[in-house]
């Protein structure tokens, strides 16, 4: 990864203001990273251990843990290349993910030839892996059409069409005249509000397509007694493998959206970011930069949609709401838009501390206060304040905590906006190139590093 | 850089060098004498006819029409709401002209998009500078230059083909150096453009420009909000070009400025052309002085 490179020979001398300090694996953004994660298992285990969970619920927990970082930090990631260096608004995002999945699930189902029962439908039996393909290239296809007129459109319009896009999406699922229909013999569909059931497992297909499905359920049945998992442990090892297969492609999306930020297309983008018009003029056709970088995050949107819904069995167009658009929008500025180590980083922690950390927190208050009885109405709970007793607000905070998550995300988000709109990692210097952009005199041939010197001393005005 | 100095024009049509520019590229294999042979390859790089531009109900380019000669340093002036930053619209593309033309180089550019008419060698810069504020000095002079091939998304992301990007982008990133000391902001390189100064914004913004390789500039108020010593590097900058054989069309407010540098002036007033001629010819015009005290203009 350039990161890892542009760390590995840091200190440049005399590289102006630019982050060079002396050179420690700290500042490697893949160890950054790491690191995070690890804290937020270690933080989530040591949870677990409050709570008293057994080892297969410290691994289920860790598994769906995994899934979440991977799922959030890949969006924000695709999202990155639109906002972060496009400065494309995309508030479409969870439409894109449908069309991934829907495609995907109508390829994939199993084939039916016979007219299926009511509140089923089949598919074309399709492999898996064809279908996750034809997901991609159906959600990088309609982000083009979407594109075509959007983006002759100012950010504010630009920001609305996406997000109505995206409900149109959702009501054209919900269409009954496409629940089930009949294309060249198979019967298929969208199945309309019922939604459909996804009869594939992505980890049984994914361990199935290497052979490697009896030694696997080999290895969990004795690594599971040995861990004392109790019996059927597959589901749990499922559960951490695909969380696994996830950070695989998590870190597939980072060197991708990496090769493509530090290029001369991504330098095009971040213009594109700053001012439309100068970038036009120094004869740079932005629109086409514009619908292929659209494009590229609406197919990794498709693709983080396929891998997050595949594994959940099932799909209806409720699921597909603008929630999840806002939620990777929060993550994004947390980590801190047009830093795709940020976007990680900020899916990671959105992930652990807003989206599973509010039930979990209210799991172990529970856990530890047993006596904590909360009141059922908002009224008992505050009036006993007058008397100087807040413990029946506070137990019924908690006990509502799954409603309050939102307000927490809408506080943290008014804090950040306030206090530090760039996130964690916004407002790095990442000079898009290819190349590392130090000093010049370190590049240059030894011979001409001399004259090199005397031309470019750091006054530089004074000469003349 | 182009280092070649501009031989006298010879060739009456704007067309007719064009060919043997190639021929001559090809057998000498160098970029530099190609740059230098295009310059010379006619008399009028740049001609406007019947320039007319409507906003709604409000006229504000009226029938404007003149010719740039090759290698000079033209100055359009006339007071605010002449029509001077409109005609540099229509002219870069920015803005479709209702009806007239605009031939750069023999060919018609009107209604071109900007990006069009940049990448045939007419750039412009703007009249409050606009570098890309959170880009580094030198990302924003790596963007300018043409035919990058690590613009096409595949060959930046794919392994193998990348190879050939970087050796690109190694060779691009020296003509920046090259530039960036040729305007003496190299000691800025790192900087965030945005942090920069109005002064060394403007220089930045046309050593942006002359990275894409044009043969003409237009430079929209470049010495707006400049200090005076910054001013006077900007001009000697432009001097050093202009004999390099670039042309230049300059909007411009300060009329002694103008006076004292341009050959030719182009005075507009209420959408149309009120004269044009020598600084001295300029100064005796009785019209021009009484457009510029704001008074109605009439024999």
């Amino acid at each position: 990864m350039s990161d890892a490179s542009a760390a590995a020979d840091g200190d440049a001398p005399d590289a102006g203001e630019s982050d060079n300090g002396s050179f420690t694996p700290w500042d490697q953004d893949a160890v950054k990273l790491t690191t995070l994660v690890i804290g937020l298992f270690a933080l989530y285990l040591l949870g677990g251990y409050l709570l008293g969970y057994g080892t297969r619920q410290q691994l289920a927990s860790i598994g769906q843990l995994s899934i979440l970082i991977g799922i959030f930090a890949m969006l924000a990631l695709a999202l990155n290349l639109h906002w972060g260096y496009t400065g494309l608004f995309n508030i479409g995002i969870i439409g894109f993910m449908a069309i991934g999945i829907y495609a995907t699930a109508v390829l994939s189902k199993g084939a039916a030839t016979a007219k299926p029962a009511a509140g089923s439908t089949g598919g074309f039996g399709l492999p898996l892996w064809m279908g996750i393909i034809g997901g991609v290239i159906a959600a990088a296809i309609f982000g083009g059409l979407v594109a075509l007129p959007a983006l002759r459109l100012r950010a504010d319009y630009f920001a609305i069409v996406t997000v109505g896009i995206s409900e149109i999406v959702r009501f054209t699922l919900l269409e009954t005249e496409i629940q089930k229909v009949q294309i060249a013999g198979y019967w298929t569909g969208l199945g309309g509000g019922s939604g459909l059931i996804l009869d594939f497992d992505p980890t049984d297909r994914f361990l199935e397509a290497f052979g490697l499905m009896d030694a696997y359920v080999g290895f969990s049945d004795t690594l599971g007694e040995q861990l004392g998992v109790g019996s059927n442990p597959k589901p749990i090892f499922d559960t951490l493998l695909y969380g696994l297969i996830l950070f695989v492609f998590l870190i597939g999306f980072y060197m991708l959206l990496q090769r493509t930020g530090n290029s001369p297309y991504g330098r095009v983008l971040k213009a594109i970011r700053e001012d439309e018009e100068a970038t036009k003029s120094l004869g740079k056709d932005t629109n086409r930069f514009k619908i292929k970088g659209f494009m590229l995050g609406c197919a990794l949107m498709g693709l983080a949609g396929i891998l997050f819904y595949a594994e959940q069995g099932a799909i209806t167009p409720d699921a597909f709401r603008p929630r999840l658009t806002f939620y990777v929008w929060i993550a994004l500025i947390i980590g801190g838009a047009g830093s795709n180590t940020g976007s990680v980083a900020g899916g990671a922690v959105f992930a652990a501390f807003l989206f599973r950390g509010p039930i979990f927190f209210k799991n172990i208050v529970q856990n530890t206060f047993d006596s904590l009885d909360a009141p059922s109405t908002f009224g008992q709970a505050v009036s006993p304040i007058t008397g100087a007793d807040p413990i029946p607000l506070v137990a019924y905070t908690i006990d509502n905590m799954g409603q309050l998550q939102l307000v927490l995300m809408g506080i943290v988000l008014i804090y950040l906006m306030h206090n530090r709109p760039e996130g964690m990692f916004g407002h790095r210097k990442e000079p898009a190139s290819p190349i590392r952009l130090q000093d010049r005199t370190q590049s240059k041939p030894a011979a001409s590093a001399a004259a090199t010197d005397g031309g470019r001393d750091q006054g530089g005005t004074d000469d003349e | 850089m182009a280092a070649g100095t501009r031989e006298a024009p010879t060739m009456s049509d704007t067309e007719a060098g064009t060919p043997d520019a190639a021929t001559e590229h090809d057998a000498i294999g160098d970029a530099d004498a190609d740059e230098a042979e295009s310059r010379v390859t006619g008399t009028v790089p740049l001609r406007v006819e019947g320039l007319r531009k409507e906003f709604g109900g409000i006229v504000a380019v009226d029938g404007t029409s003149f010719e740039i000669e090759e290698g000079t340093m033209t100055g359009l002036i006339g007071p605010n709401g002449a029509g001077k930053s409109t005609t540099f619209n229509c002219i870069t593309g920015v803005h479709e002209p209702t009806a007239g033309t605009v031939q750069f180089q023999g060919e018609d550019i009107t209604g071109l998009a900007p990006n069009q008419v940049a990448n045939r060698g007419l750039v412009r810069t703007f009249q409050i500078a606009r570098e890309l504020e959170e880009m580094t000095v030198l990302e924003n002079m790596l963007l300018a230059p043409k035919g990058q091939r690590g613009e096409a998304l595949w060959r930046s992301v794919l392994p193998f083909v990348r190879g050939s990007v970087i050796e690109q982008e190694t060779e691009i990133l020296e003509d920046c150096w090259e530039m960036l000391e040729f305007f003496e902001i190299d000691h800025l390189a790192h900087e965030y453009a945005g942090n920069l100064s109005g002064g060394q914004r403007k220089l930045l913004e046309l050593a942006r420009a002359l990275l894409t390789e044009p043969t003409m500039l237009l430079l929209d108020e470049p010495f707006a909000g400049v200090n005076p010593s910054l001013e006077e590097r900007l001009l000697e900058h432009i001097h050093e070009l202009r004999e390099q054989g670039y042309t230049f069309l300059i909007v411009e407010h300060d009329m002694d400025l103008i006076m004292q540098n341009c050959e030719h002036i182009i005075v507009m007033h209420q959408g149309q052309v009120l004269t044009e001629g020598t600084p001295a010819e300029v100064k005796q015009n009785k019209q021009v002085v009484e457009a510029y005290l704001g008074g109605e203009v009439g024999e």
